[in-house]
């Protein structure tokens, strides 16, 4: 609890220290579930919205934009086209991964909604908005319900996507 | 604006909607949840999201211990095109003071307000521990229900309440949620059965908390053409306010609730009889304290739902409280009523709403 | 499992907040440390335990800090059977506000009383402090208050 003001003989108390912990028992809700589950198969898995008929990957069960279930499941393909992407040259607490690396948005074919993703297999000058990935996973053994199923993306040569094609999703 | 408190255009409730209130909800997240609801609101009345202007939301991330839940449970609503809305980390009924607030300007003519919360995630007792002074209350992890049972005995040592008249209360809020298909706890036993149980913190018993509950619900408010077009027997909102206390336990009179007394003076209480009383009372002896502070009499019919020692879902149980005030009026069984919501430890927050039948 | 239900897993939130504490409850969690209770004087005469940089019922600037306590008197308490796991004790306890003498507000701790037989309304009680070398300058540098005469 003490930080080095608060030792004997320094000046007066200037901080306090007030860790907080808590445990949760956490559920993401069934349409998640399908996403996770899918993950732990080594698929993209998405709802169809009934209304507007737009795939999300992951979704939390509801068409943000009408408000309404989405019950339709929908397997995604392997392969997407990078929107957006930044590349990071700054280290931070907790960071598991080599700097300088790609962060991209990819929409995968099929989905109407991008997610984020790590770029590798292609030097950092060279991503550009898109270029087409494939997602690259872990063993088959090591599957689990996680996004940690998902190593990475890497470019997969097919030629890059008509910026038309994603524009909307930017 | 108008004298505080008081309507200067006529706001009415004029849909309600909550969740069947369940110790844990298994199965949905935030957003699952709501739909549902959302959708019950909206239904009732034939209405969509469409027809409303302006959305305000209740929550508190703690409980699910998800940064940001509040946004995205908008996802249960819809929010294309961009929508008016916002957030207040509190009791939806304050979210439907936000709101009101609106209407009352003329910005806008109808609101959703929408309030959830699941408890059943984490631990509730040291969740709720998070609200307070986080210098001096905090560190020391005292949990709600400890703080209430030190207002329990501060109250049965000034004489005004004893361990039998929170039973009493506890006996007839679960008989009346017998009767409430929506209550998580309901039965009958009689008070000399409750004495029978043990104390959780001494001079709290079992009976005299609140259930620990997932929900959910949602009002929609609506004013001038539009309260008149969805309902054929508007029930108005006719005086509205909240106070609040200071946060050091120990510089209050745990024993009375100023903060309640103020809030019903300016919302109009005493301006004319009431019927029913909704209070957020939600340990039993906060039942005595609010109705002395509301200033009702034996004849005022308390929380015929159950009140929220039938069902507490955390920052919905206010909301609901004024849901249910209304359905009283709506359904004949009252003519005006009095609806009551509180937050922080033993009642340091309380908001009092007044509702009228046509 | 089937498709359509959710799946569950464990998850912590943890949060290391420091917290700058300013020169009244600096004050305060200073004279902890050195095991003195210190409070604050109101606007109007009354002192204020725990202190607050503002009076808390009128909101007005507070002034000098006077030393209060060590004893005290039990204004409210609540008996903890199976206390939980972040609390101050590990066994039976109370709550209770107290207002220590000289103070006019009451300061919320632990009575480390026994049993509940031990413990009313109205009793003295005074401050066990940690051991010089185990306090930090937080609350938790009060052990516990236990009755006057057991100390």
């Amino acid at each position: 609890m003490a930080d080095d003001s608060t030792i004997e003989g320094r000046g007066p108390v200037t901080t306090l220290a007030t860790p907080i912990r808590l445990d949760f028992d956490f559920t993401p809700g069934i349409a998640q579930s399908v996403f996770l589950r899918g993950l732990a198969r080594g698929r993209f898995m998405g709802q169809r919205c009934p209304k507007c008929g737009k795939v999300y990957v992951p979704s939390r069960g509801s068409c943000p934009t009408d408000g309404v279930p989405t019950t339709e499941d929908v397997e995604l393909a392997n392969v997407g086209t990078v929107t957006t992407y930044c590349v990071v040259n700054v280290p931070f607490a907790g960071q598991s991964i080599e700097i300088p690396y790609i962060c991209a948005q990819v929409l995968l074919d099929g989905a109407n909604l991008s997610f984020m993703g790590l770029i590798q297999e292609i030097p950092t000058d060279e991503i550009r908005m898109g270029m087409r990935v494939e997602a690259v996973w872990v063993d088959e053994a090591d599957l689990t319900p996680s996004l940690a199923s998902v190593k990475y993306f890497r470019p997969s040569g097919e030629p890059d996507a008509d910026y038309e094609s994603y524009k909307e999703y930017l | 604006m108008s004298p505080a408190g008081r309507t200067v255009r006529p706001v009415s409730i004029a849909s309600f909607a909550q969740m069947q209130n369940v110790r844990r909800d298994d199965e949905h997240n935030e957003v699952e949840m709501l739909m549902p609801v959302v959708a019950e609101v909206f239904g009732t009345i034939g209405i969509t999201k469409d027809d409303v202007d302006f959305i305000c939301s209740g929550s508190t991330d703690y409980l699910i211990g998800g940064p940001f839940s509040f946004v995205m449970a908008l996802d249960a609503v819809g929010v294309w095109p961009p929508r008016a809305e916002s957030h207040v980390e509190m009791d939806g009924a304050w979210a439907l003071y936000e709101a009101w607030t609106l209407l009352q300007e003329g910005e806008v003519d109808a609101a959703l307000v929408y309030s959830f919360g699941r408890s059943s995630l984490g631990d509730l007792r040291e969740i709720l521990t998070l609200q307070l002074d986080p210098y001096y209350l905090a560190p020391l992890w005292p949990d709600t229900v400890s703080l209430a049972a030190l207002q329990a005995r501060a109250l049965i040592d000034s004489g005004k309440s004893s361990e039998a008249e929170f039973a009493a209360i506890a006996a007839r809020s679960r008989k009346d949620a017998l009767a409430n298909p929506k209550a998580q706890v309901a039965g009958d036993r009689s008070v000399d059965e409750l004495l029978r149980d043990e104390y959780v913190v001494s001079p709290l018993r079992r009976h005299a908390l609140p259930p620990i509950t997932d929900g959910a619900a949602a009002v929609v408010l609506a004013a001038g053409d539009k309260a008149r077009q969805w309902s054929d027997k508007p029930v108005w909102i006719t005086g509205f306010d909240h106070r609040m206390e200071t946060h050091s336990l120990g510089a209050r009179d745990l024993t009375s609730s100023p903060s309640t007394a103020k809030a019903a003076e300016v919302a109009g209480v005493h301006d004319g009889p009431v019927d029913v009383a909704e209070i957020h009372a939600p340990y039993a002896h906060q039942e005595v304290i609010v109705r002395e502070a509301l200033g009702l009499d034996d004849s005022v019919r308390i929380n015929p739902s159950g009140g929220p020692l039938a069902a507490n879902p955390m920052m919905s149980a206010g909301l609901i409280r004024i849901g249910e005030a209304a359905e009283r009026i709506r359904s004949g069984q009252a003519g005006r009523a009095v609806a009551h919501a509180t937050s922080g430890p033993c009642l340091q927050q309380n908001l009092v709403c007044v509702l009228e039948g046509a | 499992m089937a498709e359509h239900e959710a799946l569950h897993a464990s998850h912590v939130l943890e949060y290391p907040y420091s917290r700058s504490v300013g020169p009244v409850i600096g004050a305060f969690l200073t004279g902890l440390r050195e095991g003195r209770l210190t409070g604050v004087r109101g606007a109007g005469g009354s002192v204020i335990v725990p202190p607050t940089e503002y009076d808390p019922t009128t909101g007005e600037d507070t002034g000098e800090l006077v030393e209060v306590g060590p004893g005290g008197v039990v204004e409210t308490w609540a008996w903890v059977e199976q206390p939980l796991p972040k609390q101050p004790l590990d066994h039976p306890f109370a709550w209770a506000l107290i207002r220590l003498d000289g103070a006019d507000t009451a300061l919320l701790h632990v009575v480390d009383a026994g049993d509940p037989g031990s413990i009313a309304t109205g009793d003295r009680v005074t401050v066990r402090f940690r051991p010089e070398a185990d306090r930090v300058g937080s609350m938790a540098d009060i052990e516990a208050f236990v009755p006057e005469g057991s100390a």
